[in-house]
């Protein structure tokens, strides 16, 4: 029971907190609309009724957790429950369609950035010429950049999920590049004057050492390319017009003040975001412990 | 230079250009290496021990003099995979077991897998770690790491076998009991070997022949051909010989420091 507590009790209390001052938050930014809607009725507040208000209003400016919950289970869970998990009010089909992009921007993103990494420790101008490009890709906002891409790549005929996913490569390639590069250079002298004394070649000090060495940096680059493709994802669906998945729901919500909407679909993000990565951390204890780099 | 000369330097000189200066690694160095011995290069830090050891073995290039290994010069030699390279720290791969660590050379050489198996089971059995093929490095302790990359430095049975400070970084107990076992492997092989070593008692009980290095810049002071017999127990070093070998290994060092002031 101790070590159960004393693994769960932080997140528990930090939860507990989160909660408290999500309410105590709803309370104070949703009293000013109930005293508005009281005063055009003629009517006195009490206390308690002014609390059970802030927790009912329709588009409150910040919807307590409840609200949120309901809307939520009945986007997800009650659609499932009758038959209609992939209707477009489902939220379940805006995380597909998230997710599908996500997960394509990220295949696409890991994959550029282990061949510009590879390029780099392997080529010295290479090194020299494209490092400050990488980094200075990933100063030009996001949100700026997202329409032309969307723009670009629909006036040669590309649509759908590619340019979403092409935003999300965009975002996810640039910790995957420079975490590669400090795991393929890790290995030290000592191992690298080694594989001279066997007279290696650059293929089998590359497949033998340098890979299996860069394997911890690699998989905690993931972790972030992760986090990095959902955001591009939901920026990519942005400026497609709000038709489908979370990033449309966002905006949507948005449009019409649909506060509750919003919080809903802000936090099956973040739940998306944080199973995802959830996920990659599993591979890699698996991994790492398989290839003795964990104890 | 006879028939029996496996390694030979001659006026080798080594000078690294660094920001404060030249640094005189090496400066005319002159050695033979005979088949079969095994020589200690013993001296303070900076006196290039390591940096003689290194161009043996074609980790650097001197700037000046010649040296060659079989015969043949460093780099050709060690394309040729000429010797097995022992560093201070074993360096063996976490990811791969025991027996993957030794198979490592031998896959990188294109040896066959029947042929890889042969010869792990062969050099585990040198070193005492038969049965620990299949531990990670990570099971294994500090000594038993040091056996395990020895064994991996024999695998490809090459004819000489450098070591850099091997037992260095190990205590005294575990370091007298690898050098009684590396000198019954050397006696089982019959390899040529290279010793680099900051122990007095490690390089006159484990050496045929002692060189004396001291720096600044990195020359050979002393040579010493040591007459104790072939055969050594380790409390041949209480003997008269050990102990006069040993005073004198110590008067070469203690002369190369006072050059220095």
């Amino acid at each position: 029971m101790g070590a159960v507590w004393y693994r769960i009790g932080p997140i528990i209390t930090v939860v507990i907190a989160i909660f408290v001052l999500w309410y105590a938050g709803a309370v104070a930014l949703n009293t000013p609309w109930a005293y508005d809607k009281a005063k055009r009725a003629g009517v006195e507040l009490t206390t308690s009724q002014l609390i059970a208000d802030t927790m009912s209003q329709k588009k409150p400016k910040l919807p307590p957790p409840h609200q949120v919950g309901a809307e939520i289970w009945k986007t997800t869970g009650a659609m499932v429950v009758r038959g209609k998990a992939f209707s477009k009010r489902s939220l379940i089909y805006h995380s597909w369609i998230t997710l599908s992009s996500t997960l394509l921007g990220f295949v696409l993103g890991t994959g550029l950035g282990v061949a510009l990494a590879v390029g780099i420790v392997y080529n010295r101008t290479m090194d020299m010429s494209i490092m400050p490009w990488v980094i200075a890709s990933q100063t030009i906002p996001i949100l700026a950049i997202a329409p032309m891409i969307i723009v670009v790549l629909n006036a040669i005929g590309i649509s759908g999920l590619l340019p979403k996913a092409v935003i999300s490569m965009y975002l996810s390639f640039f910790p995957v590049v420079v975490g590669m590069v400090k795991g393929l250079r890790s290995p030290d002298h000592m191992q690298l004057d080694q594989m001279k004394t066997w007279s290696a070649t650059g293929n089998q000090e590359f497949w033998k050492l340098r890979l299996p060495s860069s394997m911890p940096y690699f998989f905690t680059s993931l972790k972030i390319a992760m986090a990095a493709s959902l955001v591009g994802a939901i920026v990519g669906e942005l400026p497609t017009g709000a038709v489908a998945g979370l990033g449309a729901r966002l905006l949507g919500g948005s449009y019409y003040g649909q506060t509750i909407q919003i919080w809903s679909a802000l936090l099956t993000a973040a739940a998306l975001a944080a199973a995802l990565v959830g996920l990659i951390g599993l591979m890699q204890n698996i991994v790492l412990k398989r290839m003795g780099m964990v104890r | 230079m006879t028939d029996q000369t496996v390694i030979s330097a001659k006026d080798l000189s080594l000078t690294f250009e660094t920001n404060d200066g030249p640094v005189h690694a090496l400066q005319d160095v002159t050695l033979d290496i005979n088949k079969g011995d095994f020589v200690s290069f013993i001296g303070p830090s900076g006196c290039g021990k390591t940096t003689f050891l290194r161009v043996m073995a074609d980790l650097e290039k001197p700037t000046a003099g010649e040296i060659t290994v079989n015969g043949v010069s460093a780099e050709e030699a060690r394309k040729a995979r000429a010797y097995g390279y022992v560093f201070q720290h074993a360096g063996l791969y976490p990811w791969r077991t025991i027996g993957g660590n030794i198979r490592l050379p031998l896959e990188i050489m294109g040896v066959s897998k029947a042929e890889q198996d042969a010869s792990v089971q062969e050099v585990l059995e040198l070193v005492h770690l038969d049965g620990f093929e299949k531990k990670f490095p990570w099971q294994l302790s500090g000594g038993m790491q040091q056996r395990a990359s020895i064994a991996r430095a024999l695998a490809f049975h090459a004819d000489i076998l450098l070591m850099d400070e091997p037992f260095g970084a190990l205590d005294e107990i575990v370091r007298d009991h690898l050098n009684e076992q590396l000198l019954e492997l050397w006696a089982r092989t019959n390899k040529t070997i290279g010793f680099v070593t900051h122990s007095i008692p490690e390089a006159v009980y484990l050496s045929t022949k002692i060189v004396v290095m001291s720096p600044r810049p990195g020359r050979i002071t002393d040579v010493i051909e040591s007459t104790l017999p072939k055969e050594r127990p380790l409390d041949i070093r209480d003997s008269e010989e050990f102990i006069k070998i040993a005073h004198r290994v110590r008067d070469g060092l203690r002369a190369g420091h006072e050059d220095d002031a």
